[in-house]
Formats: structure tokens, C-alpha cells, sequence
């Protein structure tokens, strides 16, 4: 039963429609042509992973001593490598690595290093100094160099280098979410929820990680980058994935070093994948910080 | 009351728009307005209705390229202030026209001492030496009740109250004597005895200095405490215009009488509801045609709707834009409101 | 007062904010933002509390909800000390003590629709298990607060500031309260609006039986809201009496000070009235004077005034005051 003098039905009309992705899309792409380009390359990059086993004209393992070494042709559009498989089927089969292990340790590394600064920012008081002080000391260490040390320590199978990429980008992330996090804190919503009795997992998934999206797609996608380049260096190394698996950082190894002057096309290809890989999500990053940049304000 | 001599300031058929992602807004709509030297005249209205932007227009001041005055214009002292230069209005604004604003926090510089804040624009307007600015400077912090003055000018905006600051808003206004003060919500931030000082010491000041004052406020009590003739507001256009005896004693508008309706006084025996004004403030992009109050209007008639009212007057020097105010009887809804009380607090 | 009546009470609630110091050191000194003050609520009333900013009225608000965790006090509600429950005690008493805040804008998850925000605490709580039955009641309260169902859909920055509160107003009646923490609820409202909501709050009251304390700096808006009033200033309670008493007679300096502060939108009113203008500006709280804190702004202090904080006594039936000139 309501006082109908005192309701006053009060309806603002709905705006014209609600923005979809569609318009999201197109809209950055007309705003930011570079990012777009970025993304374009990173779809590409996606599909070629996923339509691998359509596109690459040879099996990547196979080996061929007949054609080994043999410069870009017809029939090996970018080369073979120094046991005669194709140069280009391996590329398209590293994108698969690549995004693998850098998705992965990207998107596990971020959204874990997000909880952590969120839940650290709500919390406060001491939990919050510790948790800042012991993510100080792995920010301290280069990503290279922690990732190196975890894969020395835990053995360098595909999940082992996952969690060892994962780990230096952990404490990077929450740091950033933190600050974004301690100004939401602060919110009246957040306290109207403490006020309704919603447990501290409920209020940090709910109410605070939602309002921080901008700043963590941000440090998802600069990851994506720096993932990918990480995976390749390691793998250079001799610490990532190992032979005989299609890695662009692989590819990089060993006869490609030693043949360098007679085949460069064994290294010039896995170099410039890397290099657009890495650029293009670079692009897209930069991009999408921007666009995001002043909503940063209103969440 | 009329005024043989001619205004100070006159505004006449201003409009500014601002292009926004929903559309055009016509943030002030054909707005014509005078102030006459020494008085004090306010503008009053809610939030959207072009008050603040109004004052913006005749400083100068809209923020471009979003924002952009249109139409009409400011005559102050037989200038128009729109055909002017930027270079000639920048020695308009602070020397003969001040704005005070409504955030003491930000509107003073915070890594600039009080003092230099004052000096400054005794040096460049009346170009004063560094010892006159600095005599001036004390001067002024004196009259607007500063203590000390002499070490607090070597002090910085933060080791000031926000009360104290929105008198160093007022000193540096009045620093060079202007014939014409725009005060933009002056004591909206500040707490309610607070306010009080601020604003008898405006109307002193005023009255010493004969300078005018614009008051903008949304505040019915602020004006019917200081201000001498008042204008309504609402989406962009004046609604009714007056005295303020004669708009308090007997509203012509709808808009004017809902106002003073739905505000609980402290003078008057609690009523049992409140009488608000039905729906919500209008959608600047989307006006409708006719009068832009008619959705929320008790009184309205189907011309109300077809036809956008305009300023008539309905007594004297007592103006109203709407369709049915001769037969709006302001004085028996005033009267509603129950025999005038002592009034609390004494 | 009838004792049984009581749903809330405070009783010498102090809360201190430390400031400065370092992580080992102690605390190089605190804002006394609380400090003593203690006051009743009755079941179905409504306690204004008034004072400007610093006063610490929004800190006992935040008190009473646990939001902020009392240095010291007690704050018994239903006849129980909420600073001896346990966690999970609180959680199940939260749902009977709820929050309307002032900014309409930043009182919402931007994230949420209406209905999920309206949804949640009856999901929380377990106060409406099943979905569809709960789908209907956030239905229910969008209309009992004067909203269109069909709003359930959107999100927060589709709605108007009115229209906000109304929703943040909704989402307090979503648990079934008893007592509504109400601070500011309409201050950052165009007036027009104002007037709407007061209403709407005292329907609200008047159809579920609820017990508001209304924290506000606007007088009027006070005086026509509430039943009994208390005014604090700088930490503490100057005076505290039934709303028409302290209108018409206050006794305390500071409450005649304030009341002849605020302007009544009738200039020939306006233009009669004698005025106390007080002077000088609040003092901070970190540093409060010496025994009553308002005394070097007091037109009426004497010696004795520096020498001990004065108790908010009672010097006439259901008046107390904290002065004691008194």
C-alpha cells in the first residue's frame, strides 16, 4: 500500500540504447587506428593459433634431411631449419606456444596480482604494509631474472613455466590495482555493503574488483607483450619449452646462432613473429589505456 | 523602483550552448537581466538551470570549444563585453569585475602565498609597486576580518580554514576595488554559522566599496537575506523577476511557488508533509516545446504546452513567464503557509 | 521515556583517530573526532543530530553502523553491546541496522543493475531463498520507493540523483531494518527533490514501523523530520531535547547561535530579526580547548568554564544540556 500523493512516478527514459560491443568496437577503432591495427594483428595472431592445424602446409616436427637448410622457396614458403623442417609451418605452430604459455602466465598473473591488490588495498593497517613490503622485495628482481631463478628451481616443464612467468607478474599488478583499489575503498557503496553484513570475499569480488576493470585490462594486455617476450627469451635460453616443440624463442637456438650467415632465414623469421607479436599487443595496450584512461574517474 | 540612471551591468538575450555527447545544450536560453550600481541582485534556480553559466558568459569564462556563447549582449558600462578582445576583457576581469567562487579549496592557488595571491592583481591592473600591492594587500585582509595580516600574508592557502579562505577569496576580489562582484555560490561549502559571517561581511563590504553583487545561489533563505531584486531560473531561461519582498510575498510562477512550498522554515509550525514539486528537473538536451516547466506544472493549460511564455509583468517591476499568472494567486498560497511566527533562536 | 522502548544506546561513545607516528612508534597524537557523548533512541522515533563539520555527528553515525570500530563505549542496540558480539553475531544483527548516505552518486556500485544491488542482500542474508520469489520483492520495494519496476534493469548512471536515492533507499529497506542510519539523505539533492524524498522517508516510516537517526547539517530539514534533536559541536553533545522545545527555547549558546544562523527564505522576516553572528572559527580536533570546547566562542563564558568539561545534564525534563550557565 503506498500514499500515491507522496510517489511521485518519476521516469527518466532510458538512454537511446545501451552502448553494445559493437559500438565499443567500432567506436575505438574510428577513434585509435594504431590500436586497432594492434588488435587487428593480435586477432590474427589468435587465429592462426587456433587454425593451425588447417594452414601450416607441413607438420612442424617433421624432419626432411633431404630439404634441410634450403632457402624460402615454393615449396617452403619461408625455408627449412637445420633438420629440414619447414620454417614457416613452425611459426604458425609457435604462435600456439607462444600464446599458450604468455596468455596463460599473463591473464593467471594479472587477475591473481588484481585480487591481491584489492584485497590488500581493503584490508589496510598492517596485512596491507606486509603484503606491500613482500611484494617490494619481487618487484626488485627483473622479470627475466625471477622467472630464470623459478625455472632453474622448478624444472622447466610447460606448467613450471607458466607459474615461473606468472610469479614476477604477480606483485607488478597488484601494486597498480592497489592504488585504484584504495580510492574505491573509500567508497559509500562499499560501505553500504560492509554495512549489509556481505562477507570481505564477497565485497572485494563483488563490489571492488568490478570498479577496478580499467586499470587491470591494462596490465593484462601490457603483460600480453611482455609474456610473450619473456616465453621467447627464456626459451633462447635454453630454459623454456624444450626441442623438439615449435617455439619462436626456439627457433632461435642453436643451429639458427651457428648457420646465422648462410640461413638467416631460420632466425630472421621467428624474430620478426616476436617482434609483431609483441608490437602489436604494445599498440593495443597503449591504445586501450588511453581510451580507458578518463573513465579511470568514473570506474 | 525604478532606476533613472542607466544599469551597471545589463545582459540582454544571452545564450550559451555547450555541444555535449547527448546533443546541444542550450545552457542559457534568451536571458536579459540588469544589476544597478551598489545593489545586490540574485540569481536563483537548481542545478542545470544556467545560473553559474550565465556568470561564466560575462567573465568570459566558458569553457571552449564545448562551450560557446551564441547570442546577445553584456553591456557594462556602455561596453558590450562580448565584442571585446581577450586581451582588453583580461583587464576587465579582476580591475572592474570579481568572481567568487565557490570552492575555496581549489579556486586559490595552493603553491602560491596568500600575499603574492593579492599582490598580484593590484600589480598587474593598477600597477602598483611591490610595497603599495603589499600596503593594499593588508589593507584588504584587514577589512574582511583576517587577523595578523601582516605574517598571514607570507602563509599558504592550506594553513587556512575554509571559512578564512573564502574571505582571501573576497579580499583578492576586492583587492581593486571592481564595481561589480560575481559571487558563484560563495558559502554553499562552508557550515551554516560560517556562512553567516561571510555573507554579512559581503554585504558590508559591498556597501563600503559601492560595489554591486551578483549572488548565484540555490539557497531561497540566502536570498531573502541579502539580495535586493532577484531572478528565477529554471532550464535556462528567467522565469519570474522582482524584488525580493515581492517574490516571497506573493510568487507568480509556479516553479517560483513550488519552490517556497516544498522548503520546511523554521519559522513556521511543522507542517504534516512537505508540498514537493512533482517530477524531475528537465533533460537540457531533450526541452520540450512550449514551456519547460508545463511537465511538472499543477497549473498548466494546453498553451503552456504549445507556447514557450515569456517575461511579462504582473505588477510594476514584478515580472513572471507564464501563460496563468494573473490567476496564480501567490499571496493566498504564501498565506497557506500559517501566520507569520517569532522566529526561532531569539 | 519508557525504558522498554529503547532500541538504541549509546553511552559514552568516544572514537579518536590516530595521526602521525610510524609503524612502531605510538601515535603522535588524534583528531578526538567522538568523545563522550551518549544519547537513546526509542523504537519508531526520529533523532535528528545536528552540528556542522567536525562535529563528529557522521563518525557516530558510522559508530553505530561498525564502520568505524569505537575507541571506547558502548553501543547497545536491542539490548545488546555490539562491541561484545561476535563476528558472525554482527552479520546478523547488520541486517537490522542499515545505511542511507548522502552522495547519490558514489552510494551505488556503478557495476550493478538496480535489481542485482536490491537482490543481493536478500540473497546474502537468506531473507528470500528463492530466486523468483526474490525477483518479486525487488519489484515490490522499487515501487514502494515511488521507482517503475521496469528500473530494475538499469544501472545507476541511468537514473537522475533523485532517482539514486530512491534506489540507495530501496537497497536499505531490502533486509528489513529497524533502524535506518540516515546521513544526509537529502543535502547533496536539487531542492525540488529534497522535499520529495523527505516525504518518502516518512511514509517509509510511518508503513514498516522504522526508527531513523537523521544526521544532517540542515536545520529545517531537521526540524520537520525528527521528534527529538541533539546538536553536538567539536566531539561532544551540547544540547539534546524534543524538536519543538529546542526550537523554540534552546539553551545552549551554541544551539541559539546556530538556529539564528540559518536564513529563513522571507525577506520580511528576514529583515526583523535580531541575529547573533558568532564569531571566530571552529577549533580543530585535534587540539580541542580546555574544558568546554565551545567556551572561546561563547558570548555567555565565564573562568569556570576552562576548568571542566561540562556533562550534558539534564536541567529540565527531557533537556539536557551541556553548559553550565545553565
Amino acid at each position: 500500500m503506498t500514499t500515491t500523493t507522496d510517489i511521485t512516478s518519476l521516469d527518466t527514459p532510458a538512454p537511446e540504447r545501451r552502448r553494445g560491443w559493437r559500438d565499443v568496437v567500432l567506436d575505438f577503432c574510428r577513434r585509435r587506428p594504431l590500436g586497432a591495427i594492434g588488435a587487428a594483428v593480435v586477432v590474427l595472431m589468435i587465429l592462426v593459433a587456433v587454425l593451425a592445424d588447417l594452414i601450416a602446409p607441413y607438420d612442424p616436427l617433421a624432419i626432411d634431411f633431404a630439404a634441410m637448410l634450403a632457402p624460402p622457396s615454393a615449396e617452403h614458403w619461408l625455408g627449412t631449419d637445420a633438420y629440414g623442417r619447414d620454417v614457416l609451418s613452425r611459426i604458425i605452430y609457435g604462435s600456439q606456444t607462444a600464446l599458450i604459455v604468455g596468455f596463460g602466465a599473463a591473464f593467471v598473473g594479472s587477475t591473481l596480482g588484481a585480487v591481491l591488490g584489492v584485497a590488500s588495498a581493503y584490508f589496510g593497517g598492517r596485512t596491507d604494509l606486509v603484503v606491500q613490503r613482500f611484494m617490494d622485495i619481487f618487484i626488485s628482481f627483473p622479470l627475466i631474472i625471477l622467472a630464470l631463478a623459478m625455472v632453474a628451481i622448478l624444472g622447466n616443464t610447460l606448467p613450471n613455466l607458466i607459474v615461473a612467468m606468472t610469479a614476477p607478474m604477480i606483485p607488478r599488478c597488484a601494486l597498480v590495482i592497489r592504488s585504484s583499489a584504495l580510492s574505491i575503498r573509500e567508497m559509500p557503496y562499499v560501505d553500504a555493503a560492509r554495512a549489509a553484513g556481505f562477507s570481505h570475499a564477497r565485497i572485494i569480488m563483488r563490489h571492488m574488483l568490478p570498479n577496478v576493470m580499467a586499470p587491470y585490462l591494462i596490465m593484462l594486455t601490457s603483460f600480453l607483450g611482455q609474456a610473450i617476450l619473456l616465453e621467447a627469451s627464456l626459451s633462447f635460453l635454453g630454459l623454456g619449452v624444450q626441442e623438439p616443440i615449435a617455439a619462436w624463442g626456439l627457433m632461435l637456438r642453436g643451429a639458427a646462432v651457428e648457420f646465422a650467415e648462410t640461413a638467416p632465414w631460420m632466425a630472421l623469421f621467428p624474430g620478426l613473429a616476436i617482434s609483431l607479436a609483441v608490437f602489436a599487443f604494445n599498440l593495443f595496450g597503449d591504445s586501450l589505456r588511453d581510451a580507458l584512461d578518463p573513465k579511470l574517474r568514473t570506474g | 523602483m525604478s532606476k533613472t540612471t542607466p544599469p551597471l551591468l545589463e545582459v540582454r538575450d544571452l545564450r550559451t550552448e555547450f555541444s555535449t555527447a547527448g546533443g546541444i545544450v542550450r545552457a542559457v536560453d534568451g536571458v536579459s537581466w540588469d544589476v544597478h550600481a551598489g545593489e545586490t541582485v540574485a540569481l536563483v534556480g537548481e542545478s542545470g538551470c544556467g545560473k553559474s553559466v550565465s556568470a561564466l558568459s560575462i567573465m568570459g569564462l566558458v569553457a571552449q570549444p564545448a562551450g560557446r556563447i551564441t547570442g546577445g549582449r553584456i553591456l557594462f558600462k556602455d561596453r558590450d563585453l562580448l565584442a571585446l578582445s581577450e586581451e582588453e576583457m583580461r583587464r576587465v576581469r579582476g580591475r572592474e569585475i570579481a568572481m567568487v567562487f565557490q570552492e575555496p579549496m581549489t579556486s586559490l592557488n595552493p603553491v602560491l602565498t596568500v600575499g603574492r595571491q593579492i599582490t598580484e592583481a593590484c600589480e598587474i591592473h593598477l600597477g602598483y609597486s611591490e610595497a603599495q600591492a603589499r600596503d593594499r594587500a593588508i589593507e584588504v585582509l584587514g577589512l574582511v576580518g583576517i587577523p595578523d595580516a601582516v605574517r598571514r600574508l607570507r602563509q599558504y592557502p592550506h594553513q587556512f580554514s575554509g571559512g578564512m579562505r573564502q574571505r582571501l577569496m573576497i579580499a583578492i576580489a576586492l583587492s581593486c576595488s571592481p564595481d561589480l562582484i560575481l559571487a558563484d555560490e560563495p558559502t554553499t561549502a562552508l557550515d551554516v554559522t560560517i556562512q553567516a559571517q561571510i555573507l554579512d561581511l559581503m554585504k558590508d563590504l559591498s556597501r563600503q566599496v559601492g560595489a554591486a553583487t551578483l549572488i548565484i545561489t540555490h539557497n531561497l533563505g540566502v536570498v531573502a537575506r541579502y539580495a535586493d531584486r532577484v531572478n528565477v531560473m529554471y532550464a535556462g531561461r528567467i522565469v519570474e523577476r522582482g524584488t525580493a519582498r515581492e517574490i516571497y510575498a506573493n510568487p507568480r510562477h509556479p516553479y517560483t511557488l513550488g519552490l517556497l512550498r516544498s522548503v520546511p522554515r523554521l519559522d513556521e509550525p511543522k507542517r504534516e508533509r512537505l508540498a514537493p514539486i512533482q517530477g524531475q528537473p528537465p533533460d537540457l538536451t531533450r526541452l520540450p516545446r512550449g514551456c519547460a516547466f508545463a511537465p511538472r506544472c499543477a497549473y498548466a493549460i494546453d498553451r503552456c504546452r504549445q507556447e514557450a511564455p515569456t517575461l511579462q509583468s504582473v505588477g510594476g517591476t514584478h515580472l513572471s513567464a507564464c501563460w496563468v499568472a494573473d490567476t496564480l494567486d501567490g499571496r493566498a498560497a504564501a498565506g497557506e503557509r500559517g501566520t507569520h511566527r517569532e522566529v526561532v533562536g531569539e | 521515556m519508557a525504558e522498554d522502548d529503547v532500541i538504541l544506546e549509546v553511552r559514552n561513545l568516544v572514537k579518536h583517530f590516530p595521526v602521525g607516528g610510524g609503524l612502531f612508534g605510538g601515535p603522535a597524537a588524534a583528531v578526538k573526532a567522538v568523545d563522550g557523548v551518549s544519547f537513546a533512541i526509542r523504537r519508531g522515533e526520529t533523532l535528528g543530530l545536528v552540528g556542522e563539520s567536525g562535529c563528529g555527528k557522521t563518525t557516530t553515525g558510522r559508530c553505530i553502523l561498525l564502520l568505524e570500530r569505537p575507541t571506547s563505549g558502548q553501543v547497545i542496540f536491542e539490548g545488546r553491546d555490539l562491541m561484545t558480539l561476535s563476528a558472525a553475531e554482527i552479520r546478523i544483527v547488520r541486517r537490522k541496522i542499515q545505511v542511507i548516505f548522502q552522495d547519490p552518486y558514489s552510494s551505488l556500485n556503478p557495476r550493478m543493475t538496480v535489481g542485482q544491488m536490491l537482490d543481493e542482500p536478500m540473497a546474502v542474508h537468506a531473507i528470500v531463498p528463492e530466486r523468483k520469489a526474490r525477483h518479486e520483492r525487488v519489484r515490490e520495494l522499487l515501487s514502494v520507493v515511488g521507482l517503475l519496476p521496469s528500473m530494475a534493469e538499469r544501472y545507476p548512471h541511468e537514473l537522475s540523483g533523485g532517482q539514486r536515492q530512491r534506489v540507495g533507499i530501496a537497497r536499505a529497506l531490502a533486509t528489513e531494518p529497524s533502524l535506518i542510519i540516515c546521513d544526509e539523505p537529502v543535502s547533496a539533492l536539487d531542492v525540488s527533490i529534497q522535499a520529495q524524498i523527505v516525504n518518502l522517508l516518512e511514509s517509509l516510516q510511518e508503513q514498516f514501523g522504522l526508527t531513523y537517526l537523521f544526521v544532517a547539517h540542515d536545520l529545517s530539514v531537521v526540524r520537520h523530520i525528527s521528534d527529538r534533536v541533539a546538536v553536538m559541536y567539536l566531539g561532544k553533545m551540547a544540547e539534546l531535547t524534543d524538536r519543538a522545545t529546542l526550537y523554540a527555547e534552546p539553551l545552549h549558546p551554541y544551539t541559539q547561535a546556530l538556529l539564528s544562523a540559518v536564513p529563513i527564505p522571507d525577506p520580511e522576516v528576514e529583515a526583523n530579526r535580531q541575529r547573533t553572528v558568532l564569531g571566530g572559527e571552529v577549533p580543530s580536533a585535534l587540539r580541542p580547548p580546555p574544558g568546554c570546547v565551545f567556551h572561546p566562542r561563547c558570548p555567555i563564558a565565564i573562568e569556570a568554564c576552562k576548568d571542566a568539561v561540562p556533562d550534558c545534564r539534564e536541567v529540565r525534563p527531557a533537556h539536557r544540556v551541556a553548559c553550565i550557565r545553565v
